[in-house]
């Protein structure tokens, strides 16, 4: 049971993600929801490749006959965590534009692309 | 060394290189830029149309990256391929042609098109980097690195539809839902390429799809998959992007986003027939896709015919085109376990789906091209203020005819072929999707006889006086896609049979897939 709370928090962070892109209407907040389903998913990530008492997988520095944790999920984790920030700096940089030209950055106001 | 054996990584790095050296370059001379980028894309271009040679007379090419030899796909005493690697068959290199033929054609029409000169070289270099990312989500065979390009794909897409924002409000207001819609869409691939390494501890799709068993978790996966990737591909009823995007763009990046969305669909197909083939229920899968294209076709057209906006008009019948080809797929997905029905009438229907991508890629690419000469001479795309055009923009004029009657399926013109071929196999599948579907092709056509004839004909208007032709540049990039668009239309049988059929069989038959990288396991 304790082994599966990595994943209840996975599905906790995520589910709040979902939350606030449906329902919030402020610009900056819906980039912070974003980010919370980006977190999840790389803690997903990360405990996919997680063993209990293993050693961090560095090959030539590992006491022999101990096992490691898989190193590909890490390599993954940290590419989307890079990725992540590119997308997080693009959204707040496209939130701050908007509030240039109309103003705002509530959801109801930025509204002039109809039907 | 033999360099051949590097093309399919020279067609990705010329570009993403030059997509770097472009900041540069725009230091010395701003105009020098997009000259660079058209002539590294007219490279990429023709190694491109070598590795389609190559693929189609011998068979797919794999390249993989880091080992000693590019065609090394399982290091000595391994069973699973670990490596990153590019995975080339009929139906990537299909897809790849378009990507190379439309960012060219893009690249030429921008020299004269965008006007404005700062930010020119960032225009060119996101072009570049846009490309490269198409090209990688259509080559890889790997669920990882698609994840990568897919993301890549996203971010210039994004930049390049706020291009326009540094003075307007709405590209950027357009900008923000496609990044939101699209991170969205990326992080789900990333869960479900998740689900698939806890399952089965491997990233290449190859391996995947040699052990794949259809369990609970792998029907999520395939049910995240699917509708993402149809969300990023401007389906409905995930559709609410599409038109802002696609109209709030420039026109050149338009046509490109066009083959960006076409890159996604690529990558349904992908996921249900290279990855999980017959171990899944194809009938009720296939069923969802035609329901997907159903719905993307009616609501799209419906929608379209009320809208006053040339180009949010046209991104609404992209969106209705894009339903032909899940309709025709989905039925070619639907029969897969059924081999008397497949090749009754499931080929033919896929063939029609997939010919379909590339028609319309060409004919939306100059819809669009030709909204974007509109708007550059005149300054609007408000149906309502235009009028008369036709007696300034002779060259535009015949180029719009063409592509709506293409886009309207008229006999000699490419969207005829391939739309005949799915009305005949979806008819012997269910009559009503074939009605349904010829029912839309006439709407689409009301539609653009307005279009035309609110925008070219009629007297000269006072306030359109001064408007003229557009740039040579301009003219060029519309006159090839006019050409291939009357050569595809009069010679359908020689591009379904050495291009297209390829694509598909390479799709249906998944055991050759898995067996370039796993060697005949």
């Amino acid at each position: 049971m304790i082994g599966n709370f990595p994943y209840i928090t996975v599905i906790i962070y995520i589910g709040c993600g979902i939350y606030i892109l449906m329902f919030q209407k402020n610009l900056i907040k819906l980039a912070i929801g974003i980010n919370l389903i980006e977190n999840g998913i790389n803690l997903f990530l990360i405990t996919l490749g997680f063993k209990k008492g293993a050693v961090a997988p560095i090959y030539t520095q590992a006491p022999s006959g101990q096992s490691m944790v898989l190193p590909t999920p890490q390599a993954l984790t940290l590419t989307s965590i890079v990725i992540g920030i590119a997308t997080t700096a693009l959204i707040l940089s496209m939130a701050m534009m908007i509030y240039k030209h109309y103003g705002s950055i509530e959801v109801n106001e930025v509204r002039r692309l109809r039907g | 060394m033999n360099l051949l054996n590097h093309t399919p990584i020279l067609i990705l790095a010329l570009p993403l290189l030059a997509a770097f050296l472009i900041p540069i370059i725009g230091k010395i001379n701003k105009k020098a830029t997009g000259i660079f980028a058209t002539l590294v894309l007219g490279l990429s271009l023709i190694l491109t149309i070598i590795l389609a040679v190559k693929i189609l007379s011998v068979g797919p090419q794999i390249y993989v990256f880091g080992a000693k030899s590019p065609l090394l796909t399982l290091p000595s005493s391994l069973k699973f391929p670990i490596r990153i690697m590019f995975q080339v068959d009929a139906m990537g290199i299909f897809m790849g042609l378009i990507t190379a033929l439309v960012s060219f054609l893009g690249a030429i029409y921008s020299l004269a098109f965008i006007d404005k000169k700062d930010g020119l070289d960032s225009y060119y270099s996101l072009l570049l980097l846009l490309t490269v990312s198409m090209f990688g989500m259509e080559f890889t065979g790997d669920l990882f690195n698609f994840f990568v390009f897919l993301e890549i794909a996203s971010m210039a897409s994004v930049s390049l539809i706020c291009y326009r924002g540094t003075d307007l409000g709405e590209p950027v207001e357009a900008g923000f839902k496609y990044m939101v819609v699209s991170s969205i869409a990326a992080l789900m691939v990333l869960f479900a390429i998740g689900i698939f390494y806890g399952e089965y501890d491997v990233l290449n799709i190859a391996a995947i799809a040699s052990v794949i068993k259809y369990s609970q978790l792998d029907k999520i996966a395939l049910g995240i998959l699917v509708s993402v990737l149809a969300m990023k591909a401007g389906a409905v009823p995930m559709h609410m992007w599409t038109p802002d995007a696609y109209s709030e763009a420039p026109a050149p990046i338009t046509m490109i986003l066009v083959a960006a969305s076409q890159a996604s669909l690529y990558a349904i197909f992908r996921v249900v027939f290279s990855l999980y083939n017959i171990t899944l229920n194809t009938l009720a899968v296939g069923w969802i896709i035609i329901i997907f294209g159903l719905l993307s076709m009616f609501i799209g057209v419906t929608m379209a015919i009320i809208q006053k906006d040339i180009k949010r008009l046209m991104a609404y019948h992209a969106i209705s085109q894009t339903g032909y080809m899940l309709l025709g797929v989905g039925v070619g997905l639907a029969v897969l376990a059924n081999p008397t029905a497949l090749q009754r009438y499931g080929i033919t229907a896929m063939e029609g789906g997939i010919f379909h991508i590339m028609n319309h890629a060409m004919y939306k690419g100059l819809l669009f091209l030709t909204a974007g000469a509109l708007f550059f001479r005149t300054g609007t795309r408000d149906l309502n203020k235009m009028g008369g055009l036709a007696h300034y923009m002779k060259y535009t004029t015949i180029f719009f005819i063409i592509g709506a009657a293409a886009i309207a399926g008229l006999p000699p013109f490419n969207g005829f072929a391939s739309k005949l071929l799915i009305y005949e196999s979806v008819y012997k599948f269910n009559p009503l999707l074939s009605i349904i579907a010829m029912v839309v092709s006439i709407l689409t056509l009301a539609s653009f006889v307005k279009v035309f004839h609110s925008a070219f004909l009629g007297p000269k208007l006072p306030q359109f006086i001064e408007v003229k032709e557009v740039p040579r540049s301009m003219v060029f990039a519309m006159a090839v896609l006019s050409f291939i668009i009357i050569f595809f239309g009069l010679f359908p049988d020689l591009i379904v049979k050495n291009l297209v059929h390829p694509a598909v069989m390479s799709l249906i038959e998944q055991f050759k897939y898995t067996s370039t990288v796993l060697g005949g396991m």
